[in-house]
């Protein structure tokens, strides 16, 4: 009885707790959004920022946000998949792989302003890239990556063994068993964890303060060489994202609308940030149904 | 003799889970391996195409002689092998792709890449796992829609596709129900004209039923190898016959 009557009670507990951050959730969404959205036009996602003026945009910001992703990712994707295969498939169990499977964990969950400063004194400076979008891309690496290892890991650890011995018993090398069997198998929580860290990358301001920059030449947008200095594709200029631009608008901006400007960008990061959640969700689904249906 | 074991021991760490085995496995015919539960029929099986080779740990003494070759002379390829020696498993696992490319997988995987002979290859091992009739007309259907007994006989295709002379067959019938168990036992009677079949099974009268011999297995060694007739019959070592007569296991 009295078990009883203590179960039913920590449930209760439980399930209030749960209610709680569900509302604080809510209503931390919805204080943005609403906030924010009355301020969303076209006007305001395409043209450039105003300085003192009203009336100003948050284009080149948006578009620096996510050329940064695209980069984040080109350096992440691969080198995560290599080093997730080689973690799960290669490396012997032992002390020196539960080492670095540690030193994964702790590089994921470092505070981002730290990442910052370690990518100002050594990517920045000492390896001389400046602030730039490739440094502040290596600086989003550093717990991009650790989390692109363990969405691989644990990803290709959840395919049935059944599946992979079926592989290897018709003599087919562990590699082609791996990309042919197993890779399409573990694809749509891959591509899932992908999109999820890729919001988390979409969102970052501490780390790129002091690596990406909190300003953007003036870019260009008709001038597409990735060569040219004011072209919007050339990797080594420096280039505030949103995030940063809604820090910077929020702490020192001198234009009228400035309250207004921020609550805006900060709508628009929210809602970009739960389209890529569910994109991710819808997308792992997607995937999941072709895969294990008919073409 | 296609398979022949010399005082093979096998150590999963410092367990030992097989003890002295020497076996002949003769061609062509349909040998059974019996006994209780975790008695290492499975690691034996599972010796004959190195699959044990993917856990850590494992660790193999004397010989496994495989058409006049030691495949543990530290020179055979396992990919080769695993070619020859094909392996069907418990739970029908076929990928989760269509019918046609669970089939054409392992040719395509090996070289083949001509449609007009992968469509045969597919036909050909289809038609010898009597599936052909049951799913000529969805071959562009996914694996995962038939049912387990179809399904197993998928995979008995897909390792037939890549023309296999030895297929391994671990309780392959034992999540099946009567009807499929049925069938596949026919289907196996049919393949020992052209292969060499090594069966696991728990199931003694299975083993009765469809094995020209039956090797009788206790704490990993082998307690007595006979023609299956004989074996049930008239065993020579009374563990044996405590066995099969159901007074343990
Ligand atoms: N990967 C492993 N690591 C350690 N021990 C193992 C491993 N696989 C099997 N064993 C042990 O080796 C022995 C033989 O196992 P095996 O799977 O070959 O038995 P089995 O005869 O196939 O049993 P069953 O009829 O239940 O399938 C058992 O004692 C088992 O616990
Ligand atoms: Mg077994």
């Amino acid at each position: 009885m009295k078990a009883k009557s203590v179960d039913r009670i920590m449930t209760g507990v439980i399930v209030g707790i749960g209610f709680l951050i569900i509302a604080l959730l809510a209503a931390l969404l919805g204080y943005l959004l609403i906030r924010g959205v009355g301020h969303i036009s076209w006007h305001f996602l395409t043209s450039a920022p105003e300085s003192i003026r009203s009336g100003g945009g948050i284009g080149p910001q948006l578009f620096n946000s996510l050329f940064l992703l695209v980069l984040t990712m080109i350096i992440t994707v691969p080198l995560g998949l290599g080093a997730g295969i080689y973690m799960s498939e290669y490396a012997k169990q032992n002390r020196l792989t539960a080492f670095i499977r540690l030193i994964v964990e702790v590089l994921s969950s470092f505070p981002s302003i730290v990442v910052g400063l370690f990518g100002l004194l050594v990517i920045v400076n000492r390896f001389g890239l400046g602030l730039s979008l490739m440094s502040g891309a290596l600086a989003l690496t550093v717990f991009n990556l650790p989390l692109m290892v363990r969405i691989t890991e644990q990803a290709l650890r959840a395919v049935p063994r059944e599946q992979k011995e079926a592989g290897l018993a018709l003599g087919l090398s562990r590699w082609r068993t791996i990309t042919t069997v197993m890779l399409p198998i573990s694809l749509p929580a891959i591509v899932t964890g992908t999109i999820l860290a890729a919001g988390r990358v979409f969102g970052e301001a501490a780390a790129l303060l002091f690596t990406a920059g909190m300003s953007s030449p003036r870019l260009d947008f008709s001038d597409w060489n990735p060569l040219h200095h004011t072209s919007p594709l050339n990797p080594f200029r420096p280039a505030e994202t949103l995030a940063v631009h809604i820090w910077k608008v929020n702490s020192e901006g001198l234009a009228p609308d400035a309250a207004q400007i921020a609550a805006g960008a900060s709508a628009v990061l929210v809602i970009t940030v739960l389209l890529f959640n569910l994109g991710a969700r819808w997308l792992g689904r997607a995937l999941y149904r072709k895969l294990t249906a008919g073409r | 003799m296609i398979i022949e074991t010399k005082q093979l021991q096998l150590y999963y760490g410092k367990f030992q889970a097989l003890k002295d085995v020497d076996l002949t496995i003769p061609e062509k015919s349909i040998t059974a391996f019996i006994g209780p539960s975790g008695c290492g029929k499975s690691t034996l099986l599972r010796t004959l195409n190195r699959m044990n080779d993917t856990i850590p740990g494992v660790r193999i003494e004397g010989e496994v002689v495989i058409q006049d070759r030691n495949i543990y002379d530290g020179e055979t390829e396992v990919e080769f092998l695993r070619k020859r020696v094909g392996m069907v498993f418990q739970q029908p696992n076929p990928f989760p792709k269509t019918i046609y490319d669970n089939v054409a997988y392992g040719p395509r995987l090996h070289g083949t890449t001509k449609k007009s002979e992968l469509d045969a290859i597919v036909e050909k091992s289809l038609r010898s796992a009597s599936l052909w009739h049951e799913v000529k007309d969805v071959l562009k259907k996914s694996a995962w829609s038939l049912s387990g007994g179809q399904q197993q006989r998928l995979c008995i295709a897909r390792a037939l596709a890549v023309e296999p002379d030895i297929l391994l067959m671990d309780e392959s019938t034992s999540a099946l129900d009567p009807i499929s168990t049925t069938k596949i036992e026919e289907l196996t009677r049919e393949l020992k004209k052209s292969y060499t079949i090594v069966m696991v099974t728990h199931n003694m009268h299975q083993a009765a039923r469809i094995s020209d011999r039956t090797v009788f297995f206790l704490n990993g060694e082998v307690v007595e190898s006979a023609d299956t007739e004989q074996l049930f019959r008239a065993p020579r070592d009374q563990r044996t016959e405590d066995y099969i007569s159901g007074r343990f296991g």
